[in-house]
């Protein structure tokens, strides 16, 4: 699988390299600073992209910057992002065209290199993981929301991980209970929340994050 | 106080008649001033010192009232305050204070020159009505034979007198129409040069009240960069310590014990997430993030985005703020709607921005109960002392029931609009 980093300090971009190519992965251009990540994007079209938020020549959020604009020329460019701290504002930006393919995660979670890993094959299969955090905050912030207290504390938690962009199965497996328990739990989550249901992981995960969004 | 409509040409001229007549008054109270205070070696100067320099302070104030509200020019009293007891010291108070001599000083230019600004005006209406009325009269009821010489004019018939006349008032009503309140606006400059503050004083208040504010910004910077310390110490700093002994018991065990290793990496990984986290929390109270990458706009957004209420975001701003002044006003912004958010009991809130005549304007308001206050040491009052380092101003209005309105101005001045990084070249 190719991939392209997008990494400024040579240390972090030392080590995802490093990690990558031990999990299996092809890493095909690493670049240090915006332009040259758009420009490494629309060139070697990757499989998936793992982009720094922060990098030269601002040192502000031009490694975003750059990831929507090459999803813009190449529509659905499999992207997950990673920063020292999370934004939902970053989150809406990067979810807005709605194709999925997306990934927002803190650095810390690179620790975990299965998760990790696991994070990155999600995305290039046009699957979305968003980070626990960003998935907290926009809980808490529609906390007032009233359909949300229709739901019970289990299908919040389920609906938490199915905003990360975790499968059933993966979910199932989190929380120790059978697939079929939380092919329920969905099905009472989507009619609670009045979203039509779907058995695409994809599109589930972006129905319920534009609900959150909303 | 400038609410009032201001009056029309006709209401001044008016009210010059009024102020002339005080000019005189002024000039007949400043005698007695004067002597008052040459006698004061005399016993009896006391008395007529702290009688006649009230009427002199009576007759200014009521002119900086005037020219306050009726012309909109805001004059301030100048006076040191009075000591409350002792009728020697508060004359010695009155007679040192050099606001009492600057009021004589301008009580001889305003029985002269200030004399002649008010009357203009009513001598123009007054000449309109001598040539278009009094002249033709005159000419009618006067005998033929009697040559009146006008404006070296020889005016003998009504026939003559009548359209020279009414061309001659025409003029004078024009004169007066377009001159009026300029000549007012030039009493209304005279009156705030003579009675104002003068320069010196404005500028020790502005010291003393910059000297407060700079106190009040080390006071809160000193105790900032104290709770930086403490964080520091007891949380990363603590964390990278038990990683580290994690990390040395892991490799000792390494060989003998391959799983108790592997738990101790576990471990080891968790403090890190830790301590990443924690110093996510601190460097956010530092200076957050999407507020360096987006700037104030961007950060308010991601601020309401982040807060349970919904919050409606308008936003009017033509370039960026300084960077400190940017930081000031979201730390304000958000601290006010994390109070909202909390006390109020509101079910939604909103935030206006916008900049306008070298001011950054800042509204937070939600539909809450209402019934905040600023008691010292609170929220609130701490948010007033932060501004007031950036002479910014915070006003709460909240009566009980609701809405809450927290108003927040800072001067400042924006720099154009920042291009996007990312379509820049480089």
């Amino acid at each position: 699988m190719r991939v392209v980093l997008g990494e400024d300090l040579a240390l972090l971009r030392d080590g995802l390299i490093r990690l990558l190519t031990a999990s299996g992965f092809d890493v095909i251009d690493a670049v240090d600073n915006g332009p040259g990540l758009l420009r490494a994007l629309v060139e070697h079209r990757p499989d998936v992209a793992v982009v720094d938020v922060r990098l030269p020549p601002t040192f502000t959020d031009e490694g975003l910057r750059a990831a929507i604009e090459a999803r813009a020329v190449v529509p659905g460019l499999p992207v997950l992002v990673l920063s020292q701290y999370v934004e939902q504002l970053y989150a809406r930006e990067l979810l807005s065209d709605g194709r999925g393919a997306v990934g927002y995660l803190l650095k810390d979670r690179v620790a975990n290199v299965e998760q990790f890993v696991d994070a990155v094959r999600r995305v290039a299969g046009g699957g979305t993981a968003m980070d626990p955090e960003v998935v907290a905050q926009l809980l808490a912030s529609n906390a007032g929301n009233e359909p949300l207290h229709r739901l019970t504390p289990r299908e919040r938690e389920v609906l938490g991980l199915m905003a990360e962009g975790r499968s059933n199965t993966a979910i199932a497996g989190r929380l120790f209970v059978t697939e079929k328990a939380i092919a329920k739990h969905t099905n009472n989550i989507f009619s609670k929340l009045d979203l039509p249901p779907s058995s695409d992981d994809n599109r589930r995960v972006l129905a319920v994050l534009a609900y959150l969004n909303s | 106080m400038t609410g009032e409509r201001r009056p029309g040409p006709v209401r001044l001229a008016g009210w010059g008649v009024t102020l002339s007549l005080q000019a005189m008054v002024a000039v007949a109270v400043l005698c007695v001033v004067v002597t008052s205070a040459a006698v004061v070696v005399v016993t009896v100067g006391i008395p007529l010192t702290l009688m006649s320099v009230p009427w002199l302070r009576g007759i200014t104030d009521w002119h900086r009232l005037w020219v306050t509200s009726k012309l909109g020019i805001p004059v301030a009293r100048p006076y040191r305050p009075l000591p409350q007891q002792g009728r020697l010291a508060r004359v010695r108070a009155m007679l040192t204070d050099p606001a009492t001599w600057r009021d004589l000083l301008w009580v001889l230019v305003n029985g002269t020159a200030g004399l002649f600004l008010a009357l203009l005006p009513i001598t123009f209406l007054a000449s309109a009505v001598w040539y278009a009325v009094v002249v033709p009269l005159l000419i009618g009821l006067l005998p033929r034979n009697l040559d009146l010489d006008f404006s070296s004019m020889h005016l003998t018939t009504l026939g003559s007198a009548i359209p020279v006349g009414v061309l001659l008032a025409a003029a004078c009503l024009l004169l007066f129409r377009f001159t009026t309140r300029p000549l007012f606006r030039a009493y209304g400059r005279l009156v705030r040069w003579g009675l104002g503050p003068p320069e010196k004083s404005r500028l020790a208040d502005r010291v003393a009240q910059l000297t407060e504010s700079r106190a009040e910004t080390v006071d809160t910077q000193a105790a900032e960069l104290r709770r930086i310390e403490r964080d520091l110490h007891d949380g990363a700093q603590a964390r990278l310590v038990s990683l580290g002994m994690s990390l040395g018991m892991a490799e000792n065990v390494l060989a003998s014990d391959p799983n108790a290793a592997g738990e101790l990496l576990a471990e080891a990984r968790e403090a890190t997430g830790l301590a990443l986290a924690e110093l996510r929390d601190l460097v956010r109270g530092i200076h957050p993030p999407v507020l360096a990458d987006r700037g104030l706009d961007g950060a308010v957004r991601a601020l309401a985005l982040a807060n349970p209420l919904p919050v409606e975001v308008t936003v009017d701003l033509p370039g960026r703020p300084p960077a400190p002044v940017e930081s000031a006003a979201y730390f304000a912004v958000a601290e006010v709607l994390t109070n909202a958010a909390k006390h109020s009991g509101a079910t939604s809130a909103w935030i206006r921005l916008a900049h306008a005549d070298g001011r950054l304007g800042m509204m937070v308001g939600d539909d809450g109960r209402g019934g905040a206050h600023q008691p010292v040491g609170g929220g609130l009052h701490g948010i007033e002392r932060r501004l007031a380092a950036f002479d910014g101003t915070m006003l709460v209005t909240s009566p009980v029931g609701g809405p809450t309105i927290v108003t927040m101005e800072m001067p400042c001045e924006l720099s154009s609009a920042r291009t996007l990084p990312s379509s820049g070249t480089a």
